[in-house]
């Protein structure tokens, strides 16, 4: 694999429900210390294709390479243990316990004296790795013993990405993680995007908000009814394009053939 | 590059996070400890109003006697709070007390088992129930209020069963009558206050030292000398007492024992972590890889165990078996101690030391109308009322914490 190689790269994937062709021949690809958004309407098949990658769901069809090598996944462990780590939108924290807690939730740190033997915690460890962890992100939050019920949303999203970071993994899937976060907290985890972006990750945004995308992202992948509906560079795009891809009106857009040719949607209209 | 972008806001944040965590320790103690303290603070009104209608309410002689009379039901709350730190109930743990001491009873007089192997058959008994009660629930998706009142019922009628004709049986072993009747000497007492007081604070030093060491900030010195003094304080002032009227009870040791290591199971070790990540999200806990079914089993397989241990602790301190074992408000008054001290009936937030607190606030209500030779008409209206003032209290400190905790 070359340096610039992709670190996942999806070739014809596709995947049916029953009589819904949910994803259908998809090209994705995301690099090292990239962001690349994914955009679509409610049911263009954004969230089938990111449980696809997480292994959640298994691809009828296509190939997936992780870092060049040919992969499968079938179980969400499959894809955690490769090194794709995936941020839900619901986040899946659990409000009454510190963040030290939620950080390491069915990873705990047990001791290595004769206390191990009973399961006992290594709280120092932990509280030790955790504000590794945090400070790395340049996060702020009071104290990691806070209880993470009493966070705001944005420290509440962050604690879920140092959460999916503890597996040290290449790639992390977000999942809306700017929806129903007021402006200041939003701007947080933008910067927090951007932090996993210098350290070198491949970052995948699904998002509804076009201009939060656009914010952070440096390629824009349209998915409508299955089908990439596009490939933007997000520095050579306008959201009008964007937006056409998503929805299928004006030209250019909705072809299925936007995959290939990245940043050169412009022209074609 | 990015390390040299990160270096800034860092040091510059480091001001800011120290006095994050001082406040966070502040509000942790007026949160955390001051709700204790509330219900501490209730146990001596209770104490005072009852000491001022009689003055042998606070004798060594009765206190000793509500040590006695508390057991039994704190060892059941134990495995109430592990219940009610998932979410859940069982409301089967009084019957399930009682056949498990006729199950003791019944191998130890009728079949001639030795005391030792009865006992262990008895808490086996428990602990299968409350197994089979958690499999249920888990499995069939089946409220536990629902398995565990049918569980109820059924025990309660196993029960009946095992009991036959005569309907009661007498303890006659001296090993099962001396688990409520011990008592030890004054030295003997004094040796375990030692030893109490040196384990918690080995135990409280050696957290703080590996904080230390791993370059952690956080609790000082101070509050933690407090703690070990308050602990060698409440330790002396107790055996003192005991010691001036029959000496330390084995009854107390035992329930005792059993607070502090549960407490610690759920505090200390990741079998308890998971029981708060349960109780707390279940879903969060099961998409973090934890059984969440597999946890559900062993909760109800502690609360039967434990419901088990505290039948045979009543059946040894009343030298008898019979139908009412386990019944009337026995069920009632295990769930009503936790909750009164604090533990939540809505999952994830509690402690196993509710146990004991909630059992002597409601062992100090009983025996001191028992003093006063009140009706027991007047002492479950009283009782339920003090559940009931508890928990609205409880309820209004939650909302205020939660509008703390929100802006």
């Amino acid at each position: 694999m070359t340096p610039d190689g992709p670190l996942l790269e999806l070739t014809g994937v596709s995947k049916r429900f029953g009589p819904v062709q949910a994803l259908d021949r998809v090209d994705f690809a995301v690099h090292p210390g990239e962001v690349v958004g994914l955009v679509g309407d409610n049911g263009a098949g954004k969230s089938t294709l990111v449980k696809t990658i997480a292994g959640i769901h298994t691809a009828d069809g296509g190939r997936m390479r992780f870092e060049g090598r040919e992969i499968s996944v079938s179980r969400p462990q499959d894809a955690t243990e490769l090194g794709i780590a995936t941020v839900y939108q619901d986040l899946a924290l659990c409000d009454n316990l510190d963040v030290v807690a939620n950080i390491f939730l069915g990873q705990e740190e047990v001791s290595s004296g004769p206390g191990g033997i009973s399961g006992q915690l290594d709280e120092a460890k932990m509280e030790h790795r955790a504000g590794e962890l945090l400070s790395g992100l340049s996060v702020t939050i009071p104290s990691l013993r806070t209880e993470v019920g009493t966070l705001s949303g944005g420290q509440r999203q962050q604690v879920a990405v140092a959460r999916s970071l503890l597996g040290e993994p290449r790639v992390v899937l977000l999942d809306e993680p700017t929806a129903a976060l007021g402006v200041p907290q939003t701007k947080q985890v933008l910067e927090l995007i951007g932090r996993l972006r210098e350290r070198g990750l491949g970052v995948v945004v699904i998002s509804h908000n076009l201009a939060n995308v656009f914010e952070v992202a440096d390629r824009i992948v349209v998915l409508r009814l299955g089908r990439t509906a596009g490939d933007f560079k997000a520095e050579d795009t306008t959201e009008e394009h964007v937006v056409s891809a998503i929805t299928g009106i004006g030209e250019g857009a909705g072809n299925g053939e936007g995959g290939n040719g990245e940043g050169g949607e412009g022209e074609r209209r | 590059m990015s390390a040299a972008e990160g270096a800034q806001p860092a040091a510059a944040r480091d001001g800011d996070e120290e006095r994050g965590v001082r406040a966070e320790v502040l509000r942790r103690f007026i949160q955390g400890d001051l709700a204790s303290l509330r219900v501490v603070l209730g146990l001596a009104v209770i104490w005072i109003i009852f000491q001022s209608q009689n003055d042998r309410f606070l004798s060594a002689e009765n206190l000793t006697n509500l040590m006695l009379q508390i057991t039994a039901v704190g060892l059941i709350s134990i495995g109430i709070v592990y219940v009610l730190l998932l979410g859940e109930i069982d409301l089967s743990v009084g019957a399930v007390s009682g056949l498990a001491a006729a199950a003791m009873v019944v191998l130890n007089v009728k079949h001639g088992w030795s005391p030792y192997l009865a006992i262990a058959a008895g808490v086996l008994v428990g602990a299968a129930i409350g197994v089979l009660q958690g499999f249920l629930f888990s499995r069939f998706a089946v409220p536990s209020f629902v398995v565990t009142l049918a569980g109820l019922l059924a025990w309660q009628g196993a029960l009946l069963q095992v009991l036959g004709s005569t309907g009661s049986i007498n303890v006659t072993d001296p090993k099962i009558t001396g688990l409520a009747n011990t008592f030890y000497s004054d030295a003997v007492g004094w040796v375990m206050a030692v030893l109490v007081i040196c384990v918690y604070a080995g135990i409280m030093l050696e957290g703080h030292r590996r904080r230390v060491a791993t370059g952690l900030t956080g609790e000082s010195i101070g509050p933690l000398a407090i703690r070990i003094g308050a602990v060698a304080a409440i330790s002396i002032v107790v055996v003192a007492i005991l010691n001036s009227d029959r000496g330390v009870p084995l009854a107390l040791l035992i329930l005792l024992a059993f607070v502090f290591g549960m407490e610690y199971v759920a505090k200390r070790t990741r079998f308890g972590r998971h029981v708060y990540a349960v109780g707390g999200n279940a879903e969060a806990a099961r998409r973090a890889g934890i059984a969440v079914n597999r946890m559900r089993v062993a909760v109800f397989g502690i609360a039967g165990t434990m419901a088990a241990i505290g039948g045979i602790m009543a059946a040894s301190r009343l030298l008898a078996v019979n139908q009412n074992s386990g019944g009337s408000e026995l069920l009632l008054l295990a769930i009503a101690g936790p909750v009164i001290a604090g533990t939540s009936l809505f999952g994830g937030r509690g402690a196993v030391w509710t146990a004991l607190l909630g059992a002597l606030v409601i062992g100090s209500i009983s025996n001191g109308m028992d003093l006063l030779a009140l009706s027991s008409a007047v002492k479950f209206m009283v009782t339920g009322g003090v559940l009931l003032l508890a928990v609205i209290v409880d309820a209004i400190a939650r909302s205020q914490r939660q509008a703390a905790g929100r802006v």
